[in-house]
């Protein structure tokens, strides 16, 4: 276009652009937008999660705690059973890095061991003329790595002709923080292998209910109804009495996840089949059923993809409720039985709180499961947040 | 509402019934019955005739019939207050359970009652307070109430009540008023005793609901009538109360459903852990030994009283709420 006004009026030349005209030259998107409109759900699930930092602090706490059981041999500085009869109940020994005011890295103070005339209890007092330098990435107690490899290898070990009790000891001279750091293994696994029972559960049961509905749909509700309603603890309590004390450890260790499973599916059970319901109505759902589709294909390709990302979330917010369903059941002596050890397990020592009182230590499996119970729901927190990445 | 109420009544009563026959047939599943281990003792003992007793010992709690003949004279029997008897002591069950179950029943609702109470008055302050500091600090409770599992908390509340205040918070009364009859001196004792059980039990439930009445309450202060009726000069506290809190206070009625498991699994784990003379410590014992009549009977115990909680629930929440319409709360 030119001037109008100025004079005098010259034509501009025809001109074509032999260039390629792009018709959304307006709604060109810049390489951020691009990213952003490009992504897919799972991505934008992913940023929108990245947002909440107590999720991925949680997120990143739980992966170090699932990998530390990968390689509890290494960092647990005695083997999960080692018994030391002369240390029964020795307290926590600090770790110290100055001696006399001079720096010799991290050593312990060796424990002596004395009885208490009147009581005739073990008293234990550091030794603080000698200290003893913790050894690191060194060869200690031999074990069998994931119960197959020989190996000796350690993080950390006892210092040469000495202990390292860092949580102290319990009744029988274990380490306490071994017995921890194996117990995770059994703490942290039940609540997975266990919400993927229910999980599975969920599916079949709350999807059979609200895809077909009808009779179907009404016997899982009554069920639902009534697991939901009823006390979960006593339940699971007579459920894992249940369990013949002739099972061997592994299988009572199993048959206490299907118990966890059985209670625990009707929350998801519910929402999967509430999801169905309202999905099963779309156009989308009523074209595959036209074109032959059959429903195990509707379900699983059509419909439930839709809301996985909701039913993943929900389900890790249960998890906690797993774990802890497991610590209290072994807490009370009807979960898991020894040598299966798991936090509940540990604690099952801290029953007699005269016992506790003077070796306060037995409490400490507390910390651990108090800590990833917070950390699974704040990552379930995220998780819910970010499962609807469109809203 | 009659009709309502007749049709829940009458659906309770197959509800109960599947519920104590799964119960009494889970107890009785593991291999060996309560007698078993009381003879395994006197064998170790070196008792001779220990045999010859274990078949007097079943003949006597009729362990040589088979379950279902078992079930319907313990269920027949409910009916007269008869629970058979109990294997471990020899005593009827029923003669055992009398007073747990009041005490636990007191305890049960008194915690219900910390927890509405509690909860009202954080949740109303903290949803007009937002973002202030009482705000922060009843977010932060709520999230400790919600995280930390109530029987480590009962474990740490024990632990820190004995070293550091030398004072043993087990029991639910003092050792003088223990089987004594009632009176005024051992409900004191009971309701002091009370207090540490009651906080623990209700801490989560507490926290829970703290959320949600802010969280509904917020909502309903947003809306325009509220905007309206401050406009118009409405003094403040009348404006709170008059309508958004009467819509924000629905959860309290209607998640008893929610919460009334809740506080029993609570309580039966905590009485565990501060060994109160309440039901739950006498179930896990029962339990243990296979004492499939007392065991039967606690849980039945637990079923009715979740049973009629709900029932209570629905019921009120109805009362309160006219657009509930009677055949659809079921489906909620």
């Amino acid at each position: 276009m030119t001037d109008q006004s100025s004079t005098p009026p010259t034509r501009t030349p025809h001109f074509v652009s032999q260039e390629k005209w792009d018709p959304y030259v307006a709604e060109r998107l810049t390489a951020d937008q691009e990213k952003y409109y490009m992504a897919g759900q799972w991505k934008l699930m992913w940023w929108r999660f990245r947002k909440h930092r107590p999720a991925v602090v949680s997120m990143v706490f739980l992966a170090l705690m699932y990998f530390s059981t990968a390689i509890s041999e290494w960092i647990a500085p005695y083997d999960l059973h080692s018994r030391h009869s002369a240390y029964i109940f020795a307290p926590p020994q600090s770790v110290h890095l100055f001696h006399e005011g001079k720096f010799l890295g991290p050593f312990v103070y060796g424990l002596k061991t004395d009885r208490d005339p009147d009581t005739l209890q073990r008293v234990y007092t550091a030794d603080l003329a000698k200290p003893m330098p913790l050894r690191f990435f060194c060869s200690g107690a031999p074990y069998e790595f994931w119960g197959m490899i020989d190996a000796s290898f350690h993080f950390v070990c006892p210092p040469e002709g000495g202990q390292f009790f860092w949580l102290g000891t319990d009744r029988l001279g274990r380490d306490l923080f071994s017995r921890i750091v194996y117990a995770a293994r059994i703490s942290l696994t039940i609540g997975i292998i266990g919400i993927t029972l229910s999980f599975v559960l969920a599916l079949v049961l709350g999807g059979l209910a609200g895809y077909y509905g009808g009779w179907i749909d009404s016997v899982v509700q009554r069920i639902t109804e009534i697991i939901k309603s009823f006390p979960h603890l006593p339940l699971w309590l007579a459920l894992s009495a249940a369990l013949p004390v002739t099972w061997s450890p592994l299988v009572i260790y199993f048959g206490i996840t299907i118990i966890l499973a059985l209670l625990d599916w009707p929350g998801l059970g519910r929402a999967v089949r509430s999801k169905l319901l309202s999905l099963r109505e779309e156009d989308y759902a009523a074209a595959a059923q036209m074109m032959g589709a059959k429903p195990a294909r509707i379900i699983g390709r059509h419909l439930l993809p839709g809301f996985m990302s909701h039913l993943i979330a929900s389900a890790t917010l249960s998890i906690p409720s797993m774990i802890l369903a497991e610590t209290a059941l072994s807490f009370l002596g009807l979960g898991l039985r020894p040598p299966i050890t798991s936090w509940g397990v540990l604690l099952n020592e801290a029953t007699d709180i005269n016992v506790v009182a003077v070796n306060w230590w037995l409490m400490l499996p507390v910390v651990p499961v108090v800590l990833v119970i917070l950390a699974y729901q704040f990552m379930g927190d995220g998780m819910r947040d970010a499962a609807d990445p469109y809203a | 509402m009659l009709n309502f109420i007749v049709r829940r009544v009458l659906l309770m009563v197959p509800t109960l019934f599947v519920i104590s026959a799964l119960v009494y047939f889970i107890i009785d599943l593991p291999p060996g019955d309560c007698v078993t281990s009381q003879i395994d003792e006197l064998l170790a003992r070196g008792d001779a005739d220990a045999l010859v007793r274990a078949d007097e010992l079943r003949a006597l709690y009729g362990l040589d019939q088979p379950l279902w003949q078992r079930y319907f004279e313990w269920v027949g029997g409910i009916f007269r207050w008869d629970f058979g008897l109990s294997c471990q002591d020899t005593v009827p069950v029923s003669e055992l359970i009398g007073e747990r179950m009041a005490l636990t029943l007191i305890m049960e609702s008194s915690t219900i009652a910390f927890i509405w109470i509690v909860s009202f008055v954080i949740g109303v302050y903290a949803a007009t307070h937002q973002y202030r500091m009482g705000d922060y600090v009843a977010s932060f409770i709520g999230f400790v109430g919600l995280s930390v599992p109530n029987f480590l908390l009962a474990l740490v509340l024990l632990y820190v009540g004995k070293v550091y205040f030398g004072l043993s918070i087990g029991g639910l009364m003092d050792p003088e008023y223990i089987d004594k009859p009632f009176s005024w001196g051992k409900f004191v004792s009971v309701a002091e005793h009370l207090i540490i059980p009651v906080i623990v039990i209700g801490m989560s439930g507490t926290a829970g609901m703290i959320r949600r009445l802010r969280a509904n309450l917020l909502d309903e202060l947003q809306k325009q009538y509220v905007v309206t009726g401050r406009a118009k000069g409405l003094p403040p506290m009348r404006l709170l109360i008059k309508y958004p809190l009467r819509h924000a206070i629905n959860p309290f009625v209607a998640d008893i459903g929610g919460l009334l498991p809740d506080v029993i699994s609570g309580s039966v784990i905590v009485s565990v852990v501060l060994s109160l003379p309440t039901t739950g410590p006498m179930l896990l014992g029962a339990l243990k030994t296979q004492d499939v009549n007392l065991a039967a009977t606690f849980l039945l115990f637990v079923a009715v009283l979740t049973v009629i909680g709900m029932l209570i629930s629905d019921l009120a929440l109805a009362a309160l709420d006219p657009r509930i319409r009677f055949g659809a709360t079921s489906e909620k």
